[in-house]
């Protein structure tokens, strides 16, 4: 079974069976963005608090929130996801975004310069996915959600 | 029993293909099955002698290639016992065929207000061309809800068919297995005047079939289930209801005349087949009846009926508690399909590990989400069997059920 050692390791199983920032928030002054993937069933809702959302790139993410159920891989992705941007800078969300889905193998991401040199940290653990390539659509359901829901912070 | 390993000799996949070189064990015959050789060489030997335009042309090859073609319509109808073979309408797939009754027959016979009675397990192409009728003209729906163990509860069918102008429902789930009674429900529509439909897709490849013996009105069911190729659906329906219904689509081949004001149209059945139609698939299609002929409608379900059996006691000593197989535990009145819940691993992560022992399962909603709601779940697993699956791959399934206990460390 060594193809799925690569896709099942120790930290995504850690982040399946034990999920950080679960919950959800008061919207508003929250937002809240669902998403889901129609293929197999995996539901997710991204909450996030942006503060100065005004100020665009250099917003806030100081409060995010994951809810929903799904697959070991959607769960865990979107668990470490939620450790990586909370409290960080809206640009830095969206460029550990952007070379997270590079990762995946996803083209015409948008890749920008500085993007490579960013640190995935956890993240890089789920590499193995893009050697199952139906599973990369579980792999990104979270981070497409949250791009939603900077949008519509963003905007509102 | 049939035997296994003569039947799987004839399909070329299930006996050459490897995959780290072991066999592909496939479970997964409720979404699409397997073609056996005789079906592929049927559609190779007619595009490389026969091929030609059908009723259009008037030399002798088109000569032939209609007959091929209109022999698929002739094998249908003898399959499922129609009383003639004008009564069986050829389209892209049961979904396509699902949706000419709602369209072709609910537009014109439907009105805001009128009820159409559906059931909670039914597939989404079952579901919602009435729903599209629901939004275009304020048809109600009504549905009849399931019992503890997966079949449909008709303490209130008598209340839900009050009124009613369409009964629709399913001759077997392709989620639960469940069988419902058929001619029953035929019968109860009737005795209200009310049209009976049947989504016979799960239920024609698995039983034998008799449109008359159920008294059924419209049935639809598709070529790919019943080792035939994709491309090609079926539905069949009482001559006086087709005859009376406007056509679906329009084109060539389904009109008597066109001027500039207007279009009268074909009898039936080409009144419903307008363009050129899947010939080459149809040609696919009449070896697929013949080797079922073979092998016999009445052997397939015994062999599945056991088969059955040998799976729910199978996984149910295996695992206990552990697995929750949704649907009747009594093989009488259920077939090969099998959706389970194993412990609390997601449907996605059980079948990506089945895949590293080559199990081919369905993971998902598989196209029945208000069911996924009455079951109470998002997705489930689902194993289904068919004429080339014995008692080894219901082993291997179980086998790679205990795989999954190692990897997620249960």
């Amino acid at each position: 079974m060594s193809g799925l050692e690569d896709l099942y390791r120790e930290i995504i199983l850690d982040h399946y069976r034990t999920p950080r920032n679960r919950g959800e928030l008061e919207t508003p002054p929250a937002t809240k963005v669902d998403g889901h993937n129609p293929l197999c069933g995996d539901e997710i809702s991204v909450y996030l608090m942006v503060e100065d959302a005004e100020n665009g790139d250099d917003a806030v993410v100081t409060d995010i929130k994951i809810d929903g159920q799904g697959c070991s891989i959607s769960q865990s992705s979107a668990s470490m996801m939620s450790n990586a941007v909370i409290g960080k800078r809206v640009g830095d969300v969206r460029a550990v975004t952007r070379r997270f889905k590079s990762l995946m193998g996803i083209e015409d991401v948008g890749l920008e310069p500085g993007d490579e040199a960013v640190d995935l940290e956890d993240l890089e653990a789920l590499q193995g996915v893009v050697k199952f390539p139906v599973r990369i659509k579980c792999a990104v359901l979270g981070w497409n959600t949250l791009s939603s829901a900077l949008d519509q912070a963003l905007s509102e | 029993m049939l035997s296994t390993d003569a039947v799987r000799k004839e399909f070329p996949l299930l006996a050459e293909r490897m995959i780290d070189d072991a066999r592909v064990v496939y479970l997964d015959s409720g979404n699409t099955a397997q073609k056996p050789r005789r079906v592929i060489d049927a559609m190779t030997e007619f595009m490389e002698t026969t091929y030609a335009p059908i009723n259009r042309s008037s030399y002798r090859l088109a000569g032939e290639a209609t007959d091929a073609y209109e022999g698929g319509r002739k094998a249908i109808a003898r399959f499922i016992n129609a009383p003639s073979a004008d009564e069986v309408i050829f389209t892209k797939n049961a979904s396509e065929a699902l949706n000419l009754v709602a369209m072709a027959w609910g537009r014109t016979n439907l009105a805001a207000g009128d009820v159409v009675v559906l059931t909670e397990m039914e597939h989404h192409a079952n579901i919602v061309p009435w729903q599209m009728l629901a939004q275009e003209r304020g048809i109600e729906i009504r549905w009849i809800g399931l019992t503890d163990d997966g079949q449909l509860d008709l303490s209130n069918l008598d209340e839900l068919l009050d009124g009613a102008k369409v009964l629709a429902f399913t001759a077997m789930s392709n989620v639960l297995g469940t069988l419902p009674p058929t001619q029953l429900l035929c019968a109860a529509a009737h005795a209200v005047d009310a049209l009976a439909v049947v989504d016979a897709c799960q239920y024609v490849p698995h039983n034998v079939t008799d449109v008359q013996a159920w008294d059924a009105d419209l049935v639809a069911f598709s070529s790919h289930k019943m080792c035939g190729p994709t491309g090609i659906g079926m539905l069949w329906g009482k001559m006086e209801l087709l005859d009376a219904m406007p056509p679906f689509l329009g084109g060539g081949n389904m009109i008597d005349t066109v001027t500039f004001d207007g279009f009268t149209t074909a009898p039936v059945p080409a009144k419903f087949e307008a363009g050129t139609p899947p010939i080459v698939e149809a040609v696919g299609l009449t070896a697929a009846v013949e080797f079922l002929e073979e092998l016999g409608m009445a052997n397939v379900r015994q062999h599945e009926m056991a088969l059955s059996r040998y799976a729910l006691d199978t996984l149910n000593a295996r695992f206990g508690d552990d697995i929750t197989i949704y649907g009747p535990d009594n093989v009488e009145v259920r077939g090969g399909v099998f959706s389970f819940a194993f412990r609390d691993l997601h449907p996605h992560d059980v079948s990506q590990v089945l895949d590293e022992s080559n199990v081919c399962v369905r993971a998902g909603h598989h196209c029945a989400k208000p069911l996924m709601l009455t079951l109470g779940v998002n997705a489930t697993t689902r194993a289904s069997v068919y004429l080339y699956n014995d008692e080894a791959d219901i082993d291997a399934l179980a086998d790679g059920l205990d795989g999954a206990t190692d990897i997620f460390g249960l």
